[in-house]
């Protein structure tokens, strides 16, 4: 290097520099589908208000699995970090199938709304409820392709002590989605909404 | 240039602060402190006289919370280089703009 080129390194993991870049973009899709949603809330037209349809005791427990796999996610990755990979692949797995209860919860939470009369069309509060909801359930189940791809290198002995950021930057990306799932449930769920 | 300031920036480990995470216990103190937050925002669902001049704020102050909790220390912002945490306030900020101009935006053209 000459006296006159500059230093353009951040010192930092550019892995989990790119990971946070990415989780920045991120609010700002999610940002746009809770305004929409806000926004047309209570447009409803003819069909069910969130009010009457949203079952909130059976969304707290959904919320509350949510939580909980982050705190296996962290022990995942504590566990790695010890060198303990019997404990990592153990709380990999249970994060997975956290997650996986989590999205089985909104298909069923999806399909009774559909024999209730709320389909995707139904009003500006169906589409913008369904396509926040819908794209939050999609980020969790590529979380979960990703944990099991994790669990399955672990399983194959290639997930070892050294590659610990690699779990760690999956981590960052599951806690994202439970950070905006913590917005949605309160946002959404838990305000009051409109009645018909 | 130095042989000394190579060295410095070729080593990405000094500048990215060597950071102990928090232990187990810990974190299961922060799970449950946020298992407790929730318990109590559902809580909220069940009293329905409370009014909206108090609910609503009481909702968004344990919301943030709750926020907080994850990103400090789940995703060990609070022990990771500020740069991180730059990028996702960052983020957050401009998200927030975006909702504030949406719905001043269609509280004008409703108006209009």
């Amino acid at each position: 290097m000459t006296e006159n080129e500059h230093s353009v390194g951040t010192g930092l993991s550019n892995n989990k520099l790119l990971m946070w870049v990415f989780l920045g973009s991120e609010c700002l899709l999610f940002g746009g589908l809770i305004s929409t949603y806000l926004i047309y809330r209570s447009r409803f037209a003819d069909g069910p208000a969130p009010g009457d349809i949203f079952d909130i005791p059976f969304t707290s427990v959904s919320s509350f699995v949510l939580l909980m796999s982050s705190l296996t996610m962290v022990l995942a990755l504590s566990a790695l970090q010890r060198g303990d990979y019997r404990n990592n692949r153990l709380w990999l797995l249970t994060t997975a199938l956290l997650g996986a209860l989590f999205i089985g919860g909104q298909v069923y939470e999806f399909t009774t709304f559909l024999r209730e009369g709320l389909g995707y069309t139904t009003s500006p509060f169906s589409s913008a409820f369904f396509t926040l909801t819908g794209f939050h359930g999609v980020h969790v189940s590529i979380g979960i392709v990703m944990l099991m791809s994790l669990y399955v290198s672990s399983m194959r002995g290639n997930l070892r002590r050294e590659s610990a950021e690699t779990v760690e930057i999956v981590g960052l990306y599951w806690h994202f989605v439970d950070v905006v799932w913590i917005f949605i449930f309160t946002v959404i769920y838990l305000v009051p909404s409109p009645t018909s | 240039m130095t042989n000394t300031d190579n060295e410095k920036i070729e080593s990405p480990s000094d500048a990215e602060e060597e950071h102990e995470h928090p232990s187990d216990r810990k974190y299961i103190q922060i799970a449950i402190i946020l298992g407790v937050i929730t318990a109590l925002e559902v809580a909220t669902y069940f009293f329905e006289d409370m009014p909206g001049e108090i609910l609503i704020p009481l909702l968004m102050v344990m919301m943030v919370i709750k926020f907080f909790y994850v990103a400090a220390w789940f995703m060990h912002l609070r022990f990771d280089s500020q740069v991180f945490t730059k990028f996702f306030v960052g983020g957050l900020v401009l998200a927030t703009v975006v909702y504030v101009i949406a719905l001043t935006m269609f509280e004008f053209w409703n108006k209009g």
